[in-house]
């Protein structure tokens, strides 16, 4: 056992954990913030991805010790209040989810995308950098016109703050 | 229609949780006490289980309890059924082998279980299974369907001699040989419709609980439908009686199908509960789900179509081959048979049909229902026939699917199915106006111009959805009734609450099923909420599959509420000292038509409550209920072409164009149509170029991981051009057809008949990977 301390959507934790235990595991049982899901075990379908230190990765596929000291953001951590993050808004705005299940992940990774290309975006860009999430509903459809209507919001938001 | 009426793209109601990771998935629930399920499944595909030494396991920290078959055994647990009786062809019933929950004796796929640990937490439970030996005497295997019928093949259950469940037939014979007998042209071709792996994204999961007090258990599972699944594990597994069952199917994660069966994990979950007096969690693994699921497809088949010298259609004989796996799944013996033959017909004229199939056990995965289930592997056989008949006949693929055309309904196909309405011409005329059909020659050329192989493919689908006439499936051997129920109560403040037996694991029946609500009364859909997936709130349902849920699931609701409606006006009527007749509901209110006088629907309900005011002799409350049994199938259609190009180097496939003209009847929320059909078009294409469930020839299987089996990603597909061509379904008051299976219909066949127009080779098998398709292109 071992004592992890980490920073979970802004509030500082201190979690005894197996030593095996992975991250996802401590977020989901140990903290009980559930919407970051489980979908494959081998890292390919991004379910699980949350934000460490303000980079997207695969929650199941780091031990829980290796975020000793960091400051981890889940799903439940990026909307303000009722006010919902732009990407949240445009999954829903444009029906970019269905049965909801690979939606935190790709919430997640999509921020991190838009982070990482700035105003950059195009439909080929968002479909190469969504290799690591996996939806089964929507055919992806959906998914793209949702990124690349939050990269224009979150644009104006930033403008904005 | 108004703002949130239908017809209107309302953004979904049930987003907000899911976009803020508040959704309740089975996994998220805890309970007190809760203990964790590990099962211990066979390595082999056919051995005896001789022995199971849990003594080390027993041992361990954490471990409550081992379980295996035989106590399920003792404990006269049943066995899974088989919900759909076949009858072949000479006379006798479906031949098939006992499926136990846990294997007592014999394991006949890689991954059946075999016993179960049960500990206090996961990790414990899985360390446990690693101490638990398993002593098997490995038996010869089978996998494919055709080693499988041979002499001296392995055989799986003494039951099935030759590892044949059936041997049936449809259509008339003879008048099919005679049409073939006189035909100027006969176009011949093999298919293998590819298994797949069906990889909802939320694995199955299951929570049983039992209250040892009340004799009562509440499972908490992964379901389409949970009221059949508390049928059934109430009248055949001998679990608990349906009174003393209480099944809930929280936010499901996907189904596709393969959340419609009765698994042997939760059986067990609900039997362990009791045995060891705390609750029982098992959450399956992807690797399980790959295991476990239920397959789809798995078909090879050959088949004959008839033209006379006019390129009429005279006659199609078929011939196909069904992979069930090692056991009968609960629908399984429907799937190739009334799902699949029926549907041969397609969208044409065919004066005459004549099809066997032949159901095989092999050492696999039990197959069963997967998106579209039969409709898919009848529309991929008919539109590649289509496809290879025009390039037999030299006649353009458009052309010939339009000389062939059935234009009159309501039109008798030779194999069951009486199509009510459709207009086919118009989506084929829809889809090749979108994708520019007629200036495809110049771009091809344009393409060979610098290297590239463009090539364009027609699908014409119909599908049989709406499922089903309770009396018509009865008569063709189904074991259950297909009608749907409803409930509306409105409470004395004037919300509603719509209790459905549909079930919504992504279809969004949370704001589409309001969307009638809202256009009838003229209530904000914020008023109403959907109640489902819990069999103590709702009283009876069958559950979602088969595109149902709006034509027969919503359609009951609607009468529900014309029943409240009903009474609701009188009560108005009433107090608005109007006659009953006069009263019409606009914007939330009941008036009294050419006056001014109304009153607001909120103080109907109050009126129906407070009781001080009712028409003499008329009950309180305002709460109806309805079953509702449809007439006949919907019969969805449409055209899907595709335009790609394929590298001659490298046999990659690129997208260039896919547009789909679908013919859905009454659209509730177009925004959500199109997303079950970019979905459903994506399942197809994978089917097309990507997955495939394999098994080497001992019944190993190849492909148990993401990391095997290739799932379509984002940037394996296009985005898509979508439009709606409108024929009403006449078989249900609201028009409507059903949209959620067919995109994974359609879509594989245009796939393949774009890919093999573009490299001039007509064989082309699925999955058409830049590897298989390079060979066909540069083989002799």
């Amino acid at each position: 056992m071992s004592t992890v301390k980490l920073t979970v959507n802004g509030k500082a934790v201190a979690v005894d954990v197996e030593d095996r235990t992975l991250l996802v595991h401590l977020l989901r049982d140990h903290l009980n913030l559930t919407g970051t899901h489980v979908g494959c075990d081998t890292s390919q379908c991004g379910a699980c991805v949350v934000h460490m230190d303000g980079r997207a990765v695969k929650s199941c596929t780091m031990l829980a010790g290796q975020a000793d000291g960091a400051n981890v953001t889940t799903i439940e951590g990026i909307a303000k209040g009722d006010e919902l993050h732009p990407m949240q808004a445009a999954f829903r705005d444009n029906h970019g989810l269905q049965c909801g299940y690979c939606t935190p992940g790709m919430i997640m990774s999509a921020i991190d995308i838009v982070h990482r290309h700035g105003g950059q975006l195009d439909e080929a860009t968002v479909r190469h950098e969504l290799e690591g999430n996996i939806c089964r509903c929507t055919g992806y459809h959906n998914i793209v016109k949702a990124v690349l209507d939050a990269a224009g919001r979150m644009k104006v938001s930033q403008a904005a703050e | 229609m108004g703002v949130e009426g239908i017809g209107a793209r309302v953004v979904r109601k049930e987003d907000k949780r899911f976009i803020t990771g508040k959704g309740r998935y089975v996994d998220d629930i805890k309970l007190v006490g809760m203990t964790h399920a590990h099962f211990i499944r066979s390595p082999h595909a056919h051995a005896k289980v001789k022995k199971i030494d849990s003594s080390a396991a027993l041992k361990m920290p954490g471990v409550v309890a081992v379980l295996t078959g035989q106590q399920l055994v003792d404990d006269k647990v049943g066995n899974l059924i088989c919900g759909w009786a076949i009858t072949s062809k000479d006379g006798s019933p479906m031949k098939m082998g006992a499926w136990p929950a846990m294997a007592p004796e014999t394991v006949r796929f890689v991954g059946q279980a075999v016993a179960v640990v049960i500990a206090d937490s996961k990790n414990l439970a899985r360390d446990a299974a690693e101490a638990v030996v398993v002593d098997y005497e490995e038996l010869p295997a089978v996998a494919d369907v055709h080693a499988a019928i041979k002499s001296g093949a392995p055989q799986l259950h003494p039951e099935a001699p030759g590892n044949q469940v059936y041997d049936w037939v449809i259509g008339d014979e003879g008048a099919t040989d005679a049409a073939f007998a006189k035909a100027a042209n006969v176009v011949k071709l093999d298919v293998t419709n590819n298994r797949l792996a069906p990889n909802a994204m939320e694995p199955r999961a299951a929570i049983a609980d039992y209250d040892a007090a009340e004799e009562h258990f509440t499972l908490y599972t992964t379901s389409q439908n949970p009221h059949v699944a508390r049928l059934v594990l109430s009248a055949f597994y001998n679990i608990a009686p349906e009174h003393k069952l209480r099944v809930i199917a929280p936010d499901v994660g996907g189904g596709f199908g393969s959340k419609i069966f009765i698994y042997p994990e939760e059986m067990v979950a609900l039997w362990a509960s009791k045995k060891v007096g705390r609750p029982v969690k098992w959450t399956g693994d992807r690797t399980e789900a790959f295991l476990t699921d239920a397959h789809g497809r798995d078909h090879v088949t050959h088949a004959e179509m008839a033209f006379d010298a006019n390129n009429k259609i005279t006659g199609l004989k078929v011939k196909t081959y069904a992979n069930f796996g090692a056991y009968m799944s609960l629908f399984s013996s429907s799937v190739p048979t009334y799902l699949y033959a029926t549907l041969l017909s397609g969208q044409y004229n065919i004066p005459a049909i004549h099809a066997e199939v032949i159901g095989v056990y092999t050492n696999t995965t039990p197959v069963d229902a997967y998106r579209g289930a039969g409709r898919p592997e009848a529309s991929y056989l008919i539109e590649r026939l289509m496809e290879t008949a025009a390039r037999q006949l030299k006649v353009d693929p458009a052309a010939l699917r339009r000389t062939n055309f059935i234009t009159q309904f309501p039109h008798q196909t030779p194999v069951i199915m009486a199509y009510d309405t459709g207009d086919f011409n118009a989506s084929l005329d829809a889809a090749m106006k979108a994708i520019d059909y007629a200036g495809f020659a110049a771009r091809k050329a344009q393409a060979k111009s610098q290297g590239k192989l463009r090539g364009i493919g027609v699908s014409c689908y119909i599908e049989a959805c709406g499922i089903a006439p309770s009396k018509a499936v009865g008569s063709l051997g189904a074991g259950v009734g297909l009608w749907e129920s409803a409930e509306v109560r409105v409470n004395p403040v004037g919300t509603i609450e719509i209790l459905t037996g549909s079930h919504s694991h992504g279809q969004g029946h949370e704001t589409t099923f309001c969307q009638l609500v809202a256009d009838r009364l003229g209530v904000p859909i914020s008023q109403v909420s959907i109640v489902h997936g819990d069999t103590d709130k709702v009283q009876f349902g069958m559950g979602t599959y088969g595109s149902r849920s709006a034509a027969v699931g919503l359609t009951a609701i609607l009468k529900a509420m014309e029943k409240m409606e009903s009474k609701a006006k009188k009560i108005a009527a009433h107090a608005l000292e109007a006659s009953e007749a006069d009263i019409v509901i606009e914007n939330g209110e009941f008036k009294v038509t050419g006056t001014d006088k109304a009153i607001a629907f909120p103080m109907v309900a109050l009126a129906a409550y407070t009781a001080h005011n009712l028409p003499d002799g008329m009950e309180p409350g305002l709460k109806e209920s309805a079953f509702y049994d449809p007439s006949n199938f919907t019969f969805p259609a449409g055209t899907y072409i595709c335009e790609l190009e394929v590298d001659p180097g490298t046999g990659k496939t690129s997208f260039v164009n896919f547009v789909a003209a679908d013919d859905f009847g009454r659209l509730i929320n177009p925004m959500i149509v199109e997303g079950q059909v970019h979905g459903g078009l994506v399942q197809g294409i994978g089917q097309a170029l990507l997955e495939h469930a394999i098994y080497d020839a001992n019944g190993q299987p190849v492909t148990a991981s993401f990391m095997d089996y290739a799932m379509p990603r984002a940037d394996d597909v296009p985005s898509f051009n979508l439009s709606h061509t409108t024929t009403l379904c006449p078989g249900n008051p609201l028009g409507i057809k059903g949209c959620g299976e067919a995109g994974a219909i359609g879509a594989s066949a245009a796939v393949i008949n774009a890919i093999t127009d573009a490299i001039g080779k007509n064989n082309l098998e699925m999955p058409a990977t830049p590897d298989r398709v390079w060979r066909t292109i540069h083989a002799a």
